[in-house]
């Protein structure tokens, strides 16, 4: 009885940190979105990498989960509570949008072609590729007058950064938001299917 | 004895300068390997420490301290560029730049974006009022006057309809009494009555007029005479004169001639003194 009253009283416990974790990573609360470990852990308690398990089972029946972007690269084995701490939390789109659903974003076709010529050219260049370089390959695509502006509207919405010699950096949103080598494997396998289809 | 100590002194100095030479060239070819994004594996780090080697004992000075430990940073950065390159080579992320941009740019926009598409997965965020900014927008709301307040104040005022002439505005200075293009010429011409037979005139006597506001607006104008190829001057520096030469027709001076800026000063002393000296 005073066993199965402990077990009501735990699943209470995690049911109440389930709702305080949804409010933190759904509402944003400062300039960029998502949550950092530290924060996490002073809100739900020290086993937040239990209660964010659980809310992420919870999420995929609606497509969604809590994707964590560390510090540094993306540790090979089973992170630490400090590497975790260091990392930001953010819920994003476990699936990914359908070609109609995109315009509910905002973004035209040609923007979002721009954007991804951008960052797959700097994935290839190791993160870092200066603007002159991205401004010419975009031209290929985009009107002159226009390869500026969707330039620096990535850099504002986080996608790239820029420092003073004009070196474009992938930036906190793509690490966030874009499978870096599900695109790069993806522009390869394009190519195999043209050659498959000569051939 | 003397000699051969002032000539070891003086090979010391040759080779100090030298080695600082040295340090900089190697300190410039990191910079750029760094701050370009070439390849980090053209610079070659064993042949540069053996120069920050060579010439180490011969440092005493602060500054060629700091050079030397400014050398020494940027090979250890071009070392984790290396390194960094290394690494980056053997990740399942790498493929061969040129390949990539061969890629994009033979794909359509259509395809590139639908590509893209598989592997975005936007963040989902709620934008939220904050109970301070609810708080300042109540404040702003209670401020506010009702709409048939703020109407009355801003409603235009009924006034007799009525009519004006050309005139009135040339008097109320809304408009000029003649084009500005159409004023210049006419002082031009003004100009070549005045300079006659002659091929200059002295410039006081041309802008100098019975009153000092009338006397700055013809030197006002008469700077236009020059900006605009319709005149030019001519300074004497020594005698502190400057003519003014006419031309017959309007000289277009832009791109063919580096133009310069002559300040002419027309203060009311000088113009006293120029009026003083017409009427002696």
């Amino acid at each position: 009885m005073e066993k199965q009253q402990t077990r009501m009283t735990k699943k209470a416990q995690y049911q109440r940190k389930l709702k305080r974790a949804t409010h933190l990573l759904f509402y944003k609360r400062h300039r960029r979105p998502g949550v950092k470990g530290w924060e996490l852990r002073k809100r739900l308690g020290s086993d937040y990498p239990k209660v964010l398990g659980l809310l992420d089972t919870y999420l995929e029946k609606l497509d969604l989960k809590i994707k964590t972007v560390f510090e540094t690269e993306k540790p090979t084995e089973k992170p630490t509570l400090e590497q975790l701490d260091r990392a930001r939390f953010f819920i994003t789109l476990r699936g990914s949008l359908t070609p109609k659903e995109t315009k509910m974003s905002g973004w035209r076709i040609d923007d979002i072609a721009g954007l991804a010529m951008t960052i797959a050219f700097t994935i290839s260049k190791k993160g870092k590729a200066s603007r002159d370089e991205v401004e010419n390959l975009l031209r290929d695509k985009l009107p002159g007058w226009r390869v500026d502006i969707n330039l620096d509207r990535y850099i504002r919405a986080g996608y790239l950064s820029q420092d003073e010699n004009q070196q474009l950096y992938l930036d906190w949103r793509t690490r966030a938001e874009i499978d870096e080598k599900a695109l790069v494997d993806l522009l390869l396998a394009v190519e195999g299917e043209k050659k498959e289809k000569a051939q | 004895m003397s000699r051969k100590g002032s000539a070891s002194l003086s090979t010391q100095k040759q080779k100090k300068k030298l080695g600082s030479e040295h340090l900089q060239r190697l300190i410039d070819q990191c910079k750029t390997v760094e701050e370009r994004g070439l390849d980090p594996f053209m610079v070659n780090v064993d042949d540069l420490i053996a120069v920050v080697r060579e010439y180490f004992p011969e440092w005493e000075s602060i500054d060629e301290y700091s050079l030397d430990s400014e050398a020494v940073n940027r090979l250890a950065s071009v070392i984790k560029l290396q390194s960094d390159w290394i690494k980056h080579r053997s990740t399942s992320l790498y493929t061969d730049p040129f390949l990539i941009e061969e890629k994009l740019r033979k794909l359509s926009r259509e395809k590139l974006a639908t590509l893209f598409l598989h592997t975005w997965h936007p963040i989902i965020e709620l934008e939220q009022i904050s109970p301070h900014s609810l708080n300042e927008a109540i404040k702003y709301w209670q401020s506010l006057l009702p709409l048939n307040e703020r109407w009355t104040k801003t409603g235009a005022q009924k006034t007799e309809l009525g009519s004006t002439t050309r005139n009135d505005l040339v008097a109320q200075k809304i408009i000029a009494e003649q084009a500005f293009t159409e004023e210049l010429e006419t002082f031009w011409h003004e100009l070549t009555q005045r300079v006659g037979e002659n091929t200059k005139i002295l410039y006081w006597d041309f802008i100098g007029a019975d009153t000092y506001e009338e006397t700055s607006k013809r030197a006002y104008m008469t700077s236009f005479l020059v900006t605009y190829g319709y005149a030019t001057l001519e300074i004497h520096r020594l005698e502190e004169e400057i003519f003014i030469i006419p031309f017959s027709k309007p000289h277009s001076l832009t791109a063919k001639k580096q133009m310069i800026s002559i300040p002419v000063e027309v203060n009311y002393e000088e113009w006293k003194q120029w009026k003083n000296s017409k009427h002696a």
